[in-house]
């Protein structure tokens, strides 16, 4: 019999071996996105377009809706709680920066890009994994066709171009929230809102934002392929590995975004 | 006999399971092969070896004298195109059309203009016995059109070689029989070498030459159908009259294995 302390080693050496295991894969399928959407069009294998805007229409255009209410809500919230501050000091004016900054700066890629984690990172882990339990993708090899080439990299241009386009329309539609609390709520006249706005909003704010709406958008296709292929039985772990999809992609998402505003926060 | 594949000395584990224990064995050109036996016995993940989608463990896989257990993924596409497979489900891309999986593997790997492919769609379709059905998506047909469907994408390169895992599991017996005669027609029409992995006896006795049979991950057998009907070993006899397998163990070693011992 071995002894609790050689069961504790065992143990933990199964674990850092099924880490190990992960981070390996995980760079496999990195490096095999990375290869097939920069790489292998160099050489000759064209991108696939239809398919790539197809993808743009489900992902991007689909979820304007959603996008749109969550981010003119989330505006009038944060007018509302910085009215609740500001207006102790008689500076009401300053919701507008408030709200623009924040929003250009942080609440608009970061909600944008957990919704398309929702909606679309999750649909990747699933199309995969079920594409993977019927063998679509065991065909697709035999036919000679590159799994990844065919369905990730339509996927990672898809959200490459979507998610920024839809931070920018969510930091359009976060500010006109503001603005219309502002100025039914708060009494801000809607030309000073206006101007106040435009001058502390710097270009750099909203590029600082989009940058990591694209990198956002690389990170939940990544991590959604990543879990989709991962899958090897049938249904029950299609839905296990959709979750852990959400889940992995939202948590990415944040430790991004802690290091992109720590990055922008001392270069720029 | 020209050989199309040669296997030799072909290992391969699951984990730390062996599923093939060194088995060799070739296949012939321009006639149909079966790969027979009973469920576990590896014959499906033989196939998967063959078609390139496992690596072994050890051993050689010999398509046209490339050993396709060392060649890159390039190379191995280029073995792949002269290949087709109707896998067990059909795996058909649900998110596109007949027409459009048929077409699939035409716009991935020839410069034919949209015209041509879809003419040589047609072609493939009606082969199959699937005129009409060039619109229809994946999840609007039954399961024996799913297979003749997966069928036309697999020949839609006019393949050298075709490879069938399962080709009747879960059809009624008349599609069944319709696929075997379809399997039949296309040896001796277009001369394809043949591969079809089954358990499925009147399946066998209609489209095989050449039997291949694996019992345990060994291969106990291999020769013509007639020499198949012949043998007197008791495993394959066993098989063919459709007899359970004996008492595997004594009353005693049944306590023992209940008792958890």
């Amino acid at each position: 019999m071995p002894s609790i302390a050689e069961n504790l080693i065992g143990l933990a050496g199964k674990k850092a071996r099924s880490v190990f295991r992960d981070i390996n894969d995980a760079s496999k399928i990195v490096n095999d996105i990375f290869y097939w959407s920069c790489i292998s069009p160099l050489k000759g294998k064209p991108l696939r377009f239809r398919a790539s805007i197809y993808e743009m229409v489900k992902a991007g255009y689909n979820s304007v809706p959603i996008i749109a209410v969550i981010s003119f809500f989330i505006g009038i919230i944060l007018a509302f709680q910085a009215a609740y501050q500001l207006k102790k000091v008689g500076a009401l004016i300053y919701v507008a920066n408030l709200v623009g900054v924040s929003i250009t700066r942080e609440l608009g890629p970061i909600i944008t890009a957990i919704i398309v984690s929702g909606r679309s990172g999750s649909a990747y882990a699933a199309e995969i994994g079920s594409m993977k339990a019927a063998e679509e993708v065991d065909a697709l090899i035999s036919m000679g066709i590159n799994p990844v080439r065919f369905i990730v990299v339509p996927k990672l241009i898809a959200l490459m171009v979507m998610v920024p386009a839809l931070t920018l329309f969510s930091d359009l539609i976060g500010i006109t929230g503001g603005f219309v609390l502002s100025v039914s709520v708060l009494e801000i006249h809607p030309y000073n809102y206006f101007q106040q706005t435009v001058n502390a909003l710097l270009v750099k704010d909203v590029l600082t934002g989009l940058m990591k709406a694209w990198a956002f958008g690389v990170i939940i296709t990544v991590v959604g392929a990543y879990q989709g292929f991962k899958v090897t039985g049938g249904a029950e772990e299609v839905g296990r590995r959709t979750t852990a999809a959400v889940v992995a992609s939202i948590f990415l998402v944040i430790v991004f975004d802690l290091l992109f505003t720590a990055l922008f926060y001392y270069f720029t | 006999m020209e050989t199309a594949i040669e296997v030799r000395n072909l290992i391969t584990h699951y984990g730390d399971r062996e599923i093939l224990k060194n088995i060799s064995f070739s296949i012939p050109k321009r006639k149909t092969t079966v790969i027979l036996g009973g469920s576990g016995c590896g014959k499906s993940t033989l196939l998967k070896h063959l078609i390139g989608l496992l690596k072994p463990t050890g051993g050689e896989i010999l398509i046209n004298s490339n050993d396709i257990t060392k060649i890159n993924e390039d190379e191995m596409n280029g073995v792949r195109k002269k290949m087709g497979v109707l896998f067990q489900g059909a795996a058909l891309l649900n998110s596109m059309t007949v027409a459009g999986n048929v077409a699939l593997p035409l716009r991935e790997h020839t410069k034919l203009n949209a015209s041509t492919v879809n003419i040589m769609v047609r072609m493939k379709l009606d082969l199959v016995g699937l005129s009409g059905f060039d619109k229809f998506y994946p999840s609007q047909l039954s399961g024996g059109m799913k297979k003749r469907a997966g069928l036309a994408r697999a020949i839609a390169l006019d393949p050298e070689m075709l490879f069938f895992d399962e080709p009747s599991a879960g059809l009624d017996p008349v599609t069944a029989a319709g696929l075997d005669e379809l399997i039949v027609n296309l040896r001796n029409v277009f001369g394809m070498t043949i591969i079809a992995v089954t358990h499925e006896l009147p399946s066998v006795f209609t489209i095989a030459d050449y039997v291949i049979m694996l019992d345990k991950g060994q291969v106990i057998f291999a020769g013509t159908l007639d020499e198949l009907k012949a043998s007197d070993n008791p495993r394959i006899r066993m098989f063919l009259e459709r007899k359970p397998e004996q008492e595997m163990y004594s009353p005693e070693d049944y306590f023992k294995i209940i008792a958890g011992e």
